[in-house]
C-alpha cells in the first residue's frame, strides 16, 4: 500500500475500497469481546471457518471476528450480514445449520433469535432487541461492522475523514474551537471539559508537548473502554491524532492494560497500518504535520491509572502520583505539557469534527453532552456494554435496557464509579444520567461502571469490599491515604461482622474527612466516597451493628 | 530462561532507562518470573541502578520474584464477581489444588492469584487460566475447568 499524500488521495482510496466491496456478499460477524471470549466464542469462530471450508464457500462468504457487540449476557453473539440477522447464545453445534439455512438459504432460524421474556416476541435484528433498541449507539454501532484489524474496514465507514477535515479545512485553532463548542467532557471520571484541557496544553510554554490515551481501566466493574479500544482502535487513534494537531504535539502515548492480548494486538496493528497509509508518522497526508505514538502498559496496579502516576510510569519510574499544584497539561511527562484523556473521550473526537459541534451539543443534557458508554453489571438481567445519551434516566437503563432485576428481587441501589464512587438508593431512580446531577447525589458517574444491586446486598459489606481493594492498591506514598484507608477498613470490617462499638461511625466520618482533604491524589481523596455515600443513604445498616 | 532470549529482549531497548517496565514485562511473560541474575543484567544493560530495578519489580503485582507453576490461575475478585459469590469459588479452588492465593504448589502445576477485575463482569464468577477466560464458573464447575490444565 503506497502512502497517502493528500486529502484527495484518501478519498480516492475510500472510493476504491467501497467499489471493490459487494454490499450483498454475506458476512458472518462473530463477537470477540471479553465476555464472549469467556463463553467460548473462539470455538464458534473455528466452527464457522471449518464449515465454510467444508461447504467450499470461502470466496462467497466473509467471516469477521469483531469487537464487543455489547450484549454480553446472551453471548456468543453472531450477526449475519447483509440481512443483519442477529443470533444469541450461539454454540459450535449451531454453526452448520446457520451456514446452510441462513447464510446460503437466507432463512431465519427461530430458536437462535433473542426472545423477549416478557412478551415472548422474537427479535430478528439487533435493533429489535430491547437491549439495543433503547440505546443510542454512536460509538459502539460500528463494532459489529468492522474487523478491528482492518484499516480498510474503518475507511469504508468514513474513517479518517475527520482527520483530513481538521488538517486541510479547519486548521488547529478551529479544530480546538469545535471541541470546546461541543462541550465534550472527559469520560475518565472527572468530567472536566476536554477542550479547555487541550487549550491549556496548547497555550503552555515549550515546544515539546505530549498527548496521552488513558486506557488503563483498572476500576473493577468497568469494561467499556476495552470494548471500544479493542473493537474499533482506529476510532480512538484518529481522535488522538486530531487532538495532537489541535494542541501542537508531535508525540503521543497509549497507556493500556497488558493482560488483554487482543487489545494489545489490535492497537499495534492499528498503529502499523495507520503509519503505512501515511495517517501517522512524518508528514501526515502530506500536510507537513508529524506525529508518532508509543505504547506503554500497566503491569498490574490500580493507582497507575491516575494521571500523574501514569505519566511517571511512562517515564519508566514507579507510578506514584505527585501533588497537582501545577496541572499535568502544563507540566507532565518529563515536565513537558501533557494532555491526557480517557479512551472514550478520544473516541468522541472524530464524530464531533465530522458532524459538527452543534450536532453533538444537541445530544444530552444542558451540561453533559453526547452519549456515555456504561458497563452494566451486577444483579441485572441484561449485562453488557451500553451506550445512552446523557439525560437517560437510571430507571430506563435498569429496566428498559437492562431488563430489570433477576429472580424477582427488588432493586436496592445503583452504584457508579467503582471503589471511588457511590451508591444511590432506589428512590432516586428517575435521576437523569448527568455528570453534575449524579455528583450532587454522591454517586459521580466515574468512568462508567454501573453496578446494579438487589435487595439482598449488604451495603456495609460492599463498602468493606471496596476499602479492602483500595488498601491493596494505594501506592503508599502519602500517609493519609495509606493509613487512613487501613483504619477505615478495620472499623468497617468490625461493623460488618457485628462488632461495631459506640463512636465508630463518628470516627469513620472523621478519618474520611481527613483522608479526603489531605491525600495527594484522587485515589486517597475519594477512597472514602463509597463509605460516605452508604453512610448518607444506608446509615441504619451501620447502626444496626453498633453494640 | 536462556541468555539468548534475554539478550533478544534487551537488544530492542539497550541504553534506554525509560524502557525498564517494558523489558521486565516481556521477561515476565516469557519466563513467568524474574530471577536475580536477569534483574542484574537488565539494570546493567539499560543503565538503571539495581535498586530502581528492584523498586519496579516489587511494586507491580504482575512481576514475580519467585518461580511460578506451569499454569497461572487468576480467580476474579472484582465487584461483580464478588457479588456473584467469587469468594466461594476461591475457597473451592483452594481446596481442589491445596494452595492459597499468592502460592505455587509443590509440583509447580498451579499458581493461584486473586485478580482485581479481569473484564468479564457481565458473566461472573470468572477464572482466567494462562490467559484463557472461563465465565460463569460456579464452585461446582471449578473442577471441570481445572482438569484441562495438567
Amino acid at each position: 500500500m503506497p502512502r497517502l499524500n493528500s486529502a484527495a488521495e484518501l478519498e480516492n482510496l475510500r472510493k476504491e475500497i467501497l467499489l471493490k466491496r459487494d454490499p450483498d456478499k454475506p458476512c458472518i460477524a462473530i463477537c470477540g469481546g471479553a465476555g464472549c471470549l469467556g463463553l467460548g466464542n473462539d470455538k464458534v469462530i473455528r466452527a464457522f471457518e471449518e464449515e465454510i471450508r467444508k461447504q467450499s464457500l470461502e470466496s462467497r462468504v466473509d467471516i469477521r471476528a469483531t469487537g464487543c457487540h455489547g450484549f454480553c449476557e446472551k453471548g456468543p453473539n453472531v450477526v449475519i450480514y447483509p440481512e443483519e440477522i442477529s443470533y444469541t447464545e450461539v454454540s459450535p453445534a449451531d454453526v452448520p445449520e446457520i451456514v446452510s439455512q441462513t447464510v446460503v438459504g437466507k432463512k431465519v432460524i427461530d430458536r437462535l433469535l433473542y426472545t423477549d421474556p416478557n412478551t415472548g416476541e422474537k427479535a430478528v435484528h439487533q435493533n429489535d432487541i430491547p437491549f439495543y433498541k433503547n440505546q443510542m449507539r454512536h460509538l459502539m454501532s460500528n463494532n459489529s461492522r468492522i474487523d478491528p484489524e482492518s484499516i480498510d474496514d474503518y475507511l469504508a465507514f468514513g474513517g479518517y475523514a475527520a482527520l483530513s477535515r481538521a488538517l486541510f479545512e479547519m486548521g488547529s485553532a478551529q479544530a480546538l474551537e469545535e471541541i470546546k463548542k461541543a462541550n465534550l467532557r472527559g469520560r475518565g471520571g472527572g468530567g472536566f471539559p476536554a477542550g479547555l484541557k487541550w487549550e491549556t496544553a496548547r497555550n503552555a510554554p515549550g515546544e515539546e508537548k505530549y498527548v496521552i490515551v488513558n486506557g488503563h481501566e483498572g476500576e473493577p466493574g468497568a469494561f467499556m473502554d476495552r470494548a471500544i479500544f479493542t473493537g474499533n482502535p482506529h476510532c480512538v487513534l484518529e481522535g488522538l491524532i486530531i487532538g495532537a494537531y489541535a494542541i501542537g504535539s508531535h508525540q503521543g502515548f497509549i497507556y493500556t492494560r497488558h493482560d488483554s492480548p487482543r487489545l494489545r494486538k489490535n492497537i499495534y496493528t492499528a498503529l502499523a497500518k495507520a503509519e503505512e497509509y501515511g495517517l501517522l508518522g512524518e508528514n501526515i497526508l502530506g500536510s507537513g504535520f508529524n506525529f508518532n505514538v508509543e505504547v506503554h502498559f500497566d503491569v498490574g496496579i490500580f493507582v497507575s491509572g491516575e494521571s500523574s502516576a501514569l505519566m511517571r510510569s511512562i517515564e519508566g519510574k514507579n507510578p506514584e502520583p505527585r501533588p497537582k499544584y501545577i496541572r499535568t497539561s502544563v507540566s507532565g511527562i518529563w515536565n513537558k505539557p501533557s494532555n491526557l484523556n480517557n479512551v472514550e473521550t478520544w473516541a468522541n473526537v472524530a464524530q464531533i469534527i465530522n458532524k459538527g459541534a452543534d450536532w453533538y451539543a444537541g445530544i444530552g443534557t444542558e451540561k453533559s453532552k453526547g452519549t456515555k458508554l456504561l458497563s452494566l453489571s451486577g444483579n441485572i438481567c441484561h449485562t453488557g456494554v451500553v451506550e445512552v445519551p446523557f439525560g437517560t434516566t437510571l430507571r430506563e437503563i435498569v429496566y428498559d435496557i437492562g431488563g430489570g432485576i433477576p429472580n424477582g428481587k427488588k432493586l436496592k441501589a445503583v452504584h457508579f464509579g467503582g471503589p471511588m464512587g457511590g451508591s444511590v438508593p432506589e428512590e432516586f431512580l428517575d435521576t437523569p444520567l448527568d455528570f453534575d446531577e449524579m455528583k450532587k447525589l454522591g454517586a459521580p458517574i466515574g468512568a462508567g461502571g454501573m453496578l446494579v444491586l438487589d435487595e439482598d446486598t449488604n451495603m456495609v459489606e460492599l463498602t468493606r469490599f471496596y476499602l479492602n481493594f483500595l488498601t491493596n492498591e494505594s501506592c503508599g506514598k502519602c500517609v493519609p491515604c495509606r493509613e487512613g484507608i487501613r483504619q477505615m477498613l478495620k472499623i468497617v470490617t468490625n461493623i460488618s461482622e457485628g462488632r461495631g462499638r459506640k463512636g465508630d461511625i463518628e470516627l469513620l466520618e472523621e478519618i474520611a474527612e481527613v483522608a479526603g482533604a489531605a491525600s495527594l491524589c484522587s485515589l486517597g481523596k475519594t477512597a472514602s466516597d463509597p463509605l460516605k455515600g452508604t453512610l448518607r443513604y444506608f446509615r441504619d445498616e451501620y447502626e444496626a451493628n453498633i453494640h | 530462561m536462556d541468555k539468548d532470549t534475554v539478550e533478544k529482549i534487551l537488544d530492542k531497548y539497550r541504553g534506554d532507562p525509560g524502557a525498564l517496565i517494558h523489558v521486565l514485562m516481556e521477561i515476565q511473560e516469557e519466563n513467568h518470573w524474574l530471577p536475580k541474575e536477569i534483574l542484574n543484567e537488565v539494570g546493567l544493560q539499560l543503565g538503571v541502578p539495581l535498586s530502581r530495578v528492584m523498586q519496579i519489580a516489587t511494586f507491580y503485582k504482575t512481576f514475580s520474584l519467585t518461580p511460578k507453576g506451569r499454569h497461572e490461575i487468576h480467580v476474579c475478585s472484582g465487584t461483580s464477581c464478588h457479588l456473584r459469590g467469587s469468594t466461594h469459588l476461591v475457597d473451592k479452588v483452594r481446596d481442589l489444588i491445596g494452595i492459597r492465593p499468592g502460592e505455587t504448589d509443590s509440583d509447580a502445576r498451579f499458581s493461584l492469584e486473586n485478580g482485581n477485575c479481569l473484564g468479564c463482569c457481565t458473566l461472573g464468577p470468572e477464572i482466567v487460566i494462562d490467559g484463557n477466560h472461563h465465565a460463569r464458573v460456579t464452585p461446582d464447575k471449578a473442577d471441570d475447568v481445572l482438569k484441562h490444565y495438567e
